[in-house]
C-alpha cells in the first residue's frame, strides 16, 4: 500500500503526527453496502486520509462478455447493479441495437420505460432504507421494503423473476406482459404518493437526521463535474444534467417531468433529490401507461429475435431459426458504439466494439457507482468518521457495479 | 442522420489546430471518433476542455482495447461529454505500453486509469497513484489482454 496521499488534501495531511491511527473499515462492515474496504487514517476522530479499496466482488464481467453471444450477456448485466437489474439490461441492449441498426417496437419501448422507472423507484427505496439504517433509523428500512415489495410483484408478474430479471432481449423484450399487468401498475402509481408522503414525513424534517446530513460531504458543482459525478449525486450539487431530459431517448421527450436539483451539494440535498426523483418517476410511469398500446414486443427481424414459441413448435423453419440462434447467436456489424441511459445511480454506459462476429470484441461498462465512489475522499477527508458512513449512504453505491 | 452541428465545428477546429496529428475522423451511428497521435494526447484533451466551442467539461470514460497482432497493441479510448452543449466525442490513440496521464486535466481519470492499468497493464506516465484497484496487489498478468485465458491460469 502506497503511503503517498492520493489527493491534494495535503493541508490536513501535514498536520498529522504520531497520533495517527489506521482503521480498516470493511470489507465486512454492515454500512459499506456490500464488500467495500475503506482504509481510514485517523487522528482522533478526524479522517486524515480515506482510501476506498474496491474489487472484492470483481467477477470479470467484461472479460466474460468477450466470449459470449450478445443475448447471453444479458444475465451478466443483471448482476452489476443488482438492485436495479432492469436498467442494466436496457443499457446493454441500447448499444447492441444501435450497432445492428434496429428499432424496437413501440410497445416494447414503453414497457421498458415503465419498468425502468419502477426500477428506479425500487432502487431509490433500497437506498432510502439502507442509508437511513446506517444512520441508526431502522424503521425507515421496514417502510421502504413494503413499497419495494409491490414493485417486485409487478416484475414477477411480467417476467417471473424478482431480482435478476433478464427480461430484455436485443430487439425488444422476452415476451409480452400477462393480462392485468397494466391495472396492477396503475394501482401502484395511484397508491405510491401516499406511501411516499409517509417516507418524507418520517425522515425529511427529523432534527437528528438533519444534523447528521446538512453541511456534510459538500461537493461544489465544479468539483462534481471534475470528478465525473453523474445522476442524483451531480444534481444534488445543483448541476442541471439528466440524460432523460438533455439527450432524450425512448420517448422521454414526450413526457412531462421535472429534474429535482439541490443547491448546497451536501448529503441532505442529495437525499432530497432522490426523494423527489421517486415522485417524478411515478409521474413518468403514469404518463407512459397512457402511451402503452397493444402490439408486438420484439423487433420483426428473424435473424435477431427468436420466433414465437407456438411457431417454433409447429413450423420447421421457425424451429430451425430457433436452434440456429441458440447455437450460433447472431452477428453484429463491424463498428463501435456507446449507449447510455440515466440509471438510478447515474450515467450507465456500455461501450461495445464489434468485430463482426457474434461476440463483442470488447465491452466496457461505464458504471456510475464506480466513478461516483471516487469522490468519497473528497467528501470525507478532514471530517469525522461518522460522516464517512453518511457519505457512503448518499453516494448510493452498489458494489456489484463498482467491481463488475 | 447527420451528426450534430456543434460536433462538426469541434471536428474542424481539431483539424485546424492539430493538423497531421489527427490521424482519422470517423462517423458511425451518429457518434464521432477522432484518432490522435499519442504525442498530442494531453494537449488535445486540454484543448477540447478549454475551447469555448468544444467545452467538453466532463470525462465520462477512459478505457482501452487490446489488438495483440499490432505493433502498438493498445488503443486508449476516452469518452468526453459537454454538459453545456450536450454533445459527446470519442478520442483514441495507440500505444505499446506508455501513455501520459489525463489526471491533470480531469480528476476522474484517477480511478479510470488505475482500472485500465490494472486490467491491461498500460502505464500512465505521471499518474500520482498508479496501483491495482480491482484485483489484488499480488495479481500476476493483466486479464483483459487478449492473450490472457478466460478461465485464468492454474496456480
Amino acid at each position: 500500500m502506497s503511503e503517498t496521499p492520493t489527493f491534494e488534501h495535503s493541508e490536513t495531511y501535514k498536520r498529522s503526527s504520531e497520533r495517527r491511527m489506521r482503521l480498516n473499515m470493511g470489507p465486512q462492515h454492515p454500512s459499506t453496502h456490500g464488500v467495500l474496504q475503506i482504509i481510514l487514517d485517523l487522528e482522533g476522530e478526524v479522517v486524515m486520509r480515506c482510501d476506498p479499496v474496491p474489487g472484492y466482488l470483481h467477477r470479470g464481467t467484461e472479460k466474460l462478455a468477450e466470449e459470449r453471444y450478445y443475448n447471453q450477456i444479458i444475465p451478466l448485466t443483471d448482476r452489476l447493479d443488482y438492485v436495479s437489474a432492469f436498467n442494466n439490461n436496457v443499457a446493454y441492449c441500447i448499444p447492441v441495437e444501435k450497432l445492428l441498426g434496429i428499432e424496437i417496437p413501440e410497445r416494447a419501448m414503453w414497457l421498458r420505460v415503465i419498468l425502468m422507472e419502477l426500477q428506479r423507484i425500487a432502487s431509490h427505496l433500497i437506498w432510502y432504507g439502507t442509508s437511513l439504517m446506517d444512520l441508526g433509523a431502522i424503521t425507515a428500512f421496514l417502510y421502504a421494503m413494503r413499497e419495494r415489495e409491490k414493485i417486485l410483484d409487478i416484475f414477477e408478474m411480467a417476467c417471473g423473476a424478482r431480482l435478476t430479471y433478464s427480461y430484455c432481449r436485443v430487439g425488444g423484450l422476452l415476451a409480452d406482459t400477462p393480462p392485468g399487468f397494466e391495472e396492477k401498475v396503475a394501482e401502484f402509481v395511484k397508491d405510491f404518493p401516499k406511501a411516499w408522503k409517509e417516507y418524507t414525513d418520517l425522515v425529511s424534517k427529523n432534527p437528528i437526521f438533519m444534523d447528521r446530513t446538512m453541511g456534510v460531504g459538500v461537493v461544489t458543482p465544479e468539483d462534481a463535474i471534475d470528478m465525473g459525478l453523474t445522476g442524483p449525486s451531480l444534481r444534488g450539487s445543483g448541476v442541471d444534467w439528466d440524460i432523460r431530459k438533455n439527450e432524450p431517448y425512448y420517448g422521454y421527450d414526450l413526457i412531462d417531468f421535472a429534474i429535482p436539483l439541490g443547491t448546497k451539494g451536501d448529503c441532505y440535498d442529495r437525499y432530497l433529490c432522490r426523494m423527489e426523483e421517486m415522485m417524478q418517476s411515478n409521474r413518468i410511469v403514469e404518463q407512459a401507461l397512457k402511451f402503452l398500446k397493444p402490439g408486438p414486443v420484439k423487433a420483426p427481424d428473424p435473424k435477431i429475435t427468436l420466433p414465437p414459441k407456438e411457431l417454433s413448435m409447429s413450423q420447421a423453419e421457425a424451429m430451425q431459426r430457433h436452434f440456429y440462434q441458440v447455437i450460433h447467436g447472431f452477428s453484429v456489424p463491424v463498428g463501435e458504439t456507446y449507449g447510455k441511459i440515466e440509471a438510478s445511480k447515474g450515467e450507465l454506459g456500455f461501450y461495445i466494439i464489434s468485430d463482426g462476429s457474434s461476440h463483442p470484441y470488447r465491452m466496457k461498462i461505464r458504471a456510475p457507482s464506480y466513478v461516483n465512489l471516487q469522490s468519497l475522499p473528497l467528501m470525507t477527508e478532514g471530517r469525522m468518521v461518522s460522516d464517512v458512513i453518511t457519505c457512503i449512504g448518499t453516494i448510493d453505491i452498489v458494489l456489484g457495479e463498482v467491481d463488475r | 442522420m447527420p451528426i450534430q452541428e456543434s460536433l462538426q465545428v469541434v471536428v474542424s477546429k481539431l483539424q485546424d489546430k492539430f493538423g497531421d496529428s489527427v490521424l482519422s475522423v470517423q462517423e458511425f451511428r451518429d457518434e464521432v471518433t477522432v484518432r490522435f497521435k499519442p504525442q498530442v494526447w494531453i494537449e488535445a484533451h486540454r484543448f477540447l476542455k478549454e475551447d469555448e466551442d468544444c467545452a467538453f467539461n466532463m470525462l465520462i470514460d477512459e478505457t482501452a482495447a487490446d489488438y495483440p497482432l499490432r505493433n502498438e497493441r493498445f488503443d486508449v479510448i476516452t469518452h468526453l461529454l459537454s454538459l453545456g452543449k450536450a454533445h459527446r466525442l470519442r478520442l483514441k490513440t495507440q500505444t505499446a505500453e506508455h501513455i501520459p496521464t489525463l489526471y491533470p486535466v480531469w480528476k476522474t481519470a484517477n480511478w479510470l486509469e488505475r482500472e485500465t492499468y490494472d486490467l491491461f497493464g498500460i502505464i500512465f506516465d505521471g499518474h500520482p497513484d498508479l496501483r491495482r484497484i480491482l484485483l489484488t496487489e499480488d495479481w500476476e498478468g493483466f486479464p483483459l489482454r487478449k492473450d490472457y485465458p478466460i478461465e485464468g491460469y492454474d496456480i
